[in-house]
This record gives C-alpha cells, sequence and structure tokens, in this order.
C-alpha cells in the first residue's frame, strides 16, 4: 500500500512570499488610518483605562508603577490580537470567501507561499500594533531605557508565532463562527494566564506551570524587563519557545491548508 | 508541437474514481472542448494539469513541463479564467491586472504596458478605475479574461466561461475567444452549453464517469453519432403524435423532459405529417453537438 502524506511533506517556501504580502499591504494602505486606530484604539482604552484607573488604587506591581506593568503586557497582547484578527478573520475571507487565494494558486505561486506571505503579513500587522504601543508607552514615560528596541523582534516573532495559530484555525475553519471558540478557549484564558495584566506568582502553582506552555507568556517574560530597563532572565528560553511556536504553527497551518485546498 | 498531453490520468476522492484513465493530446495552437455532464471530472482535470491537486497515478505533460513536479514553470506559461469569480474585490481594475501579474512575477512597468491592451481586449476602457463590485457579471467575465492574459499565456485554461451570461455577452466572450485562437494561444475551454462549443472548438472530447467517451472535430462527431436531420414534437399531442407514428417513421426518437427528439435521414414525411397535426409542434433542423452529447451521457438528470 501506497502510504501517502503529501500534506506533511517539507515546507518549500520561495521569495515569491513577497508578491502575497505585497498585496495585502496594498489592500491595508487604502484602509491604514481607520485600521490602525481601530488596532490602537481598543490596547490603549483598557492600557489607560485600566493603568491610571486601577494603578492608582494599587501599590506597586513588582516594584514598578502599575501602568507601566500594564505598558508592557500591552505590547504583548496588542500584538497577539492583532496576528489573529488578521490570520483568521481577513485570511479566512481571502481564502474561503473571495477566492483570493484560488486565483493566485493559477499563477506560478505555490500554497507554501501563499500561507508564508499570509503569515509574514499577519506578523507585520501585529509588529505594527505592537511597536505603536511601545511608542506610546514610551512618549508616557513608560520605558526605561533604549534596551526596549530590542522589544521590537520580540513583537515580530510573537506577531509570527500567533499567525501561525490562527492560519490553524482558519485552515480548519467551515466559516467565521469557528472563530469563537478559539477566542473564547484559547486567546481569553492565555491573555489572563501569561502575566499580562498581573504577575504570574499570583496565579495557584499548577497554573503557572502550565502557563509556561503559552507563548503569550514567553513574549511577556521579555517584553516586560526590556521596557523598564534590565536584561530578561533565560532569555535564550523564551526566544526558543516563540521561534519554535511560530516554525510549529506555520507548519501545521500549511499542511492543513495542502489538505483543504490541494486535494 | 503538443501543449497538453495527459495518459492514463486517474483521480480517486474517497471511493469515487472521478478521473479514471484520462488520455487527452492537445495540439498548439487549437481550441479544444473539454465536454461532460456535471461531475464528469472536468474541472478536477483542469486542477490536476495546473498542479492543484496531485493524480494517483498517469502522466501529464504542459507545454512539455512534467506535472506537478514542474507545475510552477508550467503555471507561468499558463492563463486560467476559473468557473467561480475570484476577481479581488478590494481592487479597481486596473489594480487587479497590476496584483495579478505581479504573482507572475512581472514588472510594474512591463505591466502598466501591457494594461491598455489588455483593458482594451476586455472592453473595459473606461472602467479602469471602478470598484470590481460596480461591475456587471459580463464585464467581470471579460476582465477575468483579460487578466488570464497578463503573463501572455501559451495555454490557456478556460472552465465554464460563459456560464450565467447574458445572450450579449456570450457573444462578446465567443469572439474574444476566436481572437485568442487566431493569435495562435492554444485553449482547453469546459462547457456544457454544446453551442458554444460548436462554433469554438476546433476538436472536442466528451468526457463522462471521468473517462473519455469520444473524441473529434464537432462535424465528426456528429456525421458519426446522429442522423443528419432532426424534429422536435412537443404539446399536448405530442405523446400520442409520437407513439402512434413519430417512433416508426424515424430512425430513432428519444424523449427528454415532454420533447421528442425524432433522428432521420429525410425528415419530409414527418414534416408532412406533423403539418397536418393540430395540438402538436415542432422544430425540423439540422444534428448538432448537444444530440450527440445526450445520445453518449445519456438523458437522464446529474446532480
Amino acid at each position: 500500500m501506497k502510504i501517502h502524506l503529501p500534506g506533511f511533506l517539507l515546507p518549500r517556501p520561495s521569495l515569491r512570499f513577497i508578491h502575497i504580502w505585497r498585496r495585502n499591504r496594498l489592500v491595508w494602505t487604502k484602509l491604514a488610518i481607520p485600521s490602525m486606530l481601530g488596532n490602537l484604539a481598543d490596547p490603549m482604552l483598557y492600557m489607560l483605562g485600566l493603568g491610571y484607573g486601577l494603578g492608582a488604587m494599587l501599590p506597586h506591581v513588582v516594584g514598578m508603577p502599575y501602568i507601566a506593568f500594564l505598558a508592557a503586557g500591552t505590547v504583548c497582547s496588542s500584538t497577539m490580537m492583532s496576528a489573529s484578527f488578521e490570520s483568521m478573520y481577513s485570511s479566512f475571507s481571502r481564502m474561503h470567501v473571495q477566492h483570493t487565494w484560488d486565483a493566485i494558486l493559477n499563477a506560478p505561486v505555490m500554497l507554501d507561499d501563499v500561507v508564508a506571505g499570509e503569515a509574514v503579513w499577519a506578523a507585520s500587522k501585529a509588529f505594527l500594533s505592537g511597536a505603536a504601543v511601545l511608542i506610546v508607552a514610551t512618549a508616557l514615560g513608560l520605558v526605561a531605557s533604549p534596551l526596549a528596541l530590542w522589544v521590537l523582534p520580540v513583537v515580530f516573532i510573537t506577531g509570527l508565532a500567533f499567525a501561525g495559530l490562527g492560519l490553524i484555525m482558519t485552515s480548519l475553519s467551515p466559516s467565521y463562527d469557528f472563530f469563537m471558540y478559539y477566542f473564547t478557549l484559547a486567546i481569553t484564558p492565555m491573555m489572563l494566564a501569561s502575566g499580562v495584566f498581573f504577575p504570574l506568582s499570583q496565579l495557584p502553582a499548577w497554573l503557572q506551570a502550565a502557563a509556561q506552555a503559552l507563548p503569550l507568556t514567553h513574549a511577556v517574560a521579555l517584553v516586560r524587563p526590556l521596557m523598564t530597563g534590565s536584561v530578561p532572565q533565560s532569555a535564550g528560553v523564551h526566544v526558543l519557545v516563540l521561534v519554535s511556536y511560530a516554525l510549529a504553527s506555520c507548519y501545521v497551518a500549511l499542511a492543513l491548508a495542502r489538505r483543504r485546498l490541494l486535494k | 508541437m503538443r501543449h497538453l498531453r495527459v495518459a492514463n490520468l486517474r483521480k480517486s476522492y474517497d471511493a469515487m474514481e472521478v478521473v479514471a484513465g484520462l488520455d487527452l493530446e492537445i495540439e498548439a495552437g487549437v481550441c479544444f472542448g473539454l465536454l461532460g455532464p456535471n461531475g464528469a471530472g472536468k474541472t478536477t482535470t483542469l486542477r490536476l494539469c495546473l498542479g492543484l491537486s496531485e493524480p494517483d497515478s498517469g502522466e501529464i505533460a504542459i507545454l512539455g513541463f512534467a506535472v506537478p513536479e514542474h507545475a510552477r514553470e508550467a503555471r507561468a506559461r499558463i492563463g486560467v479564467v476559473p468557473q467561480v469569480d475570484n476577481l479581488d474585490p478590494d481592487f479597481s481594475v486596473r489594480e487587479n491586472l497590476l496584483v495579478y501579474g505581479s504573482y507572475f512575477g512581472l514588472r510594474q512597468r512591463d505591466i502598466e504596458a501591457r494594461i491598455p491592451d489588455l483593458l482594451e481586449f476586455a472592453g473595459l476602457t473606461s472602467r479602469e478605475h471602478a470598484r470590481i463590485q460596480t461591475l456587471s457579471g459580463g464585464m467581470k467575465r471579460r476582465l477575468t479574461l483579460a487578466r488570464a492574459l497578463v503573463n501572455d499565456p501559451q495555454l490557456m485554461f478556460l472552465d465554464e466561461p460563459s456560464t450565467g451570461l447574458d445572450p450579449q455577452a456570450r457573444h462578446l466572450i465567443w469572439e474574444r475567444l476566436r481572437k485568442l485562437t487566431s493569435e495562435g494561444r492554444t485553449i482547453v475551454l469546459t462547457t456544457h452549453f454544446m453551442d458554444e462549443a460548436e462554433r469554438l472548438c476546433h476538436r472536442v472530447a466528451i468526457i463522462d464517469h471521468g473517462r473519455k467517451i469520444a473524441e473529434g472535430t464537432p462535424r465528426e462527431l456528429i456525421t458519426q453519432y446522429i442522423e443528419p436531420q432532426v424534429v422536435e414534437v412537443y404539446g399536448d399531442g405530442a405523446e400520442a403524435w409520437a407513439e402512434t407514428y413519430g417512433r416508426s417513421a424515424s430512425e430513432r426518437c428519444e424523449k427528454t423532459g415532454e420533447t421528442f427528439f425524432c433522428y432521420t435521414r429525410d425528415a419530409d414525411a414527418i414534416v408532412h405529417a406533423l403539418d397536418r397535426e393540430s395540438n402538436v409542434r415542432y422544430l425540423h433542423r439540422p444534428a448538432n453537438l448537444e444530440d450527440v452529447f445526450l445520445k453518449l451521457t445519456g438523458r437522464e438528470l446529474r446532480d
């Protein structure tokens, strides 16, 4: 019997992914202002509202004002949200509703390139979101030193990890409604268990251990010290987890997309 | 030179063999019709030829490139008009051409130089900056056709290019397709409009259940399979007329829906008889490709 798993052949993306990235950027430039506002308004409101409102009632959190603590968390959570929305709702529209991927696949572009282009594009949008929060935090005096520039690559890798996870959902999804499960069962709990709003040490021990498996935990563990002026502990481990998430999720997303589209 | 060669191609989905040992050879510059009822395997065959689906067995060579191994090289020289409209709704007419050209790795300058010709071909010169949503069905089809030409392809796959269009729009599409073949491009066309195939195609293959059941020029197939004259009889008295007279007076008499098709070498007697009937209406015409199609693929409904 012939064993046949073409979906899981190693990815062979090429530089042609840039054409897909450029296409998405061209659409985005038409809507850049409202899109950026939408991306920024929500995290900013939470950051400022909770940071100053709730923060006024709190003593320092792990040695810093709550608003500074929250700003680092918001950089990561808004990166996650932006990558997730783009790689699910927007990519799903292009793949399933508008048949844009089908059109592209009639050109000399492979599905590997399309998925890579979508993932890198979602990571790029996430990068803008995370960077925008970082800029606002800097303007508010919440960033301690130029060490914070290292946040930018972390934000990109985090974006790529969540783009890959989102594309997995997209490749499995029968409709837009499906994404609600992912948001309710994965994104929201992750946001609460990864140290975005409060330190991990507030969680019961078992949940702290489980949180180590979440990519957002590692993003926060890198970004918070970088923004408050210290070198993160075990930085190599955190980077390795994020990079692994990014590569593995993009690979699985591609395998599932092949199974769905190249039947 | 052969632009497309498919040998013993097979593809199954679950237990269903959709393409079941198909052989095709298409010469350069030919407009070739791939005809078959719904589910005959036409679209799957096109997907296999584009390398979008991996065959279970068999060989495919497109413009000399083995597919799926060299699908990328083959696709660079192919233009595709898909069955489902997939123009990019986020872009204008012009942007659709520009962005689509970029997928072929063409330089923006080179695509821009081609755009006036492509727009003229599509009859959309005045709509260059229109949004896709404002175009009619016929305009969208023409734009899709122009988009498929952006890479100046040697070979084109058109999957039901005129489905859903009004007669004016269909005639315009046909005129454009004839122009493309006169330019020497090879066209592979799937359709279930037999008049379209008869008008446009130099050669046609009829496929059913994933197999080729006939191939030739439209004229060859008609003379090979069908009596030259057809009288279609319908109306309240058609059934009674057919049973008492029509069946015996014609070589072959078939019923589709409520119409009787009487096939014959000489229709004079039948037409005379029908002229004396008050309760039937009839149409006397030469045999066409649709008669061949119905004879070979059967008259029952396909879903």
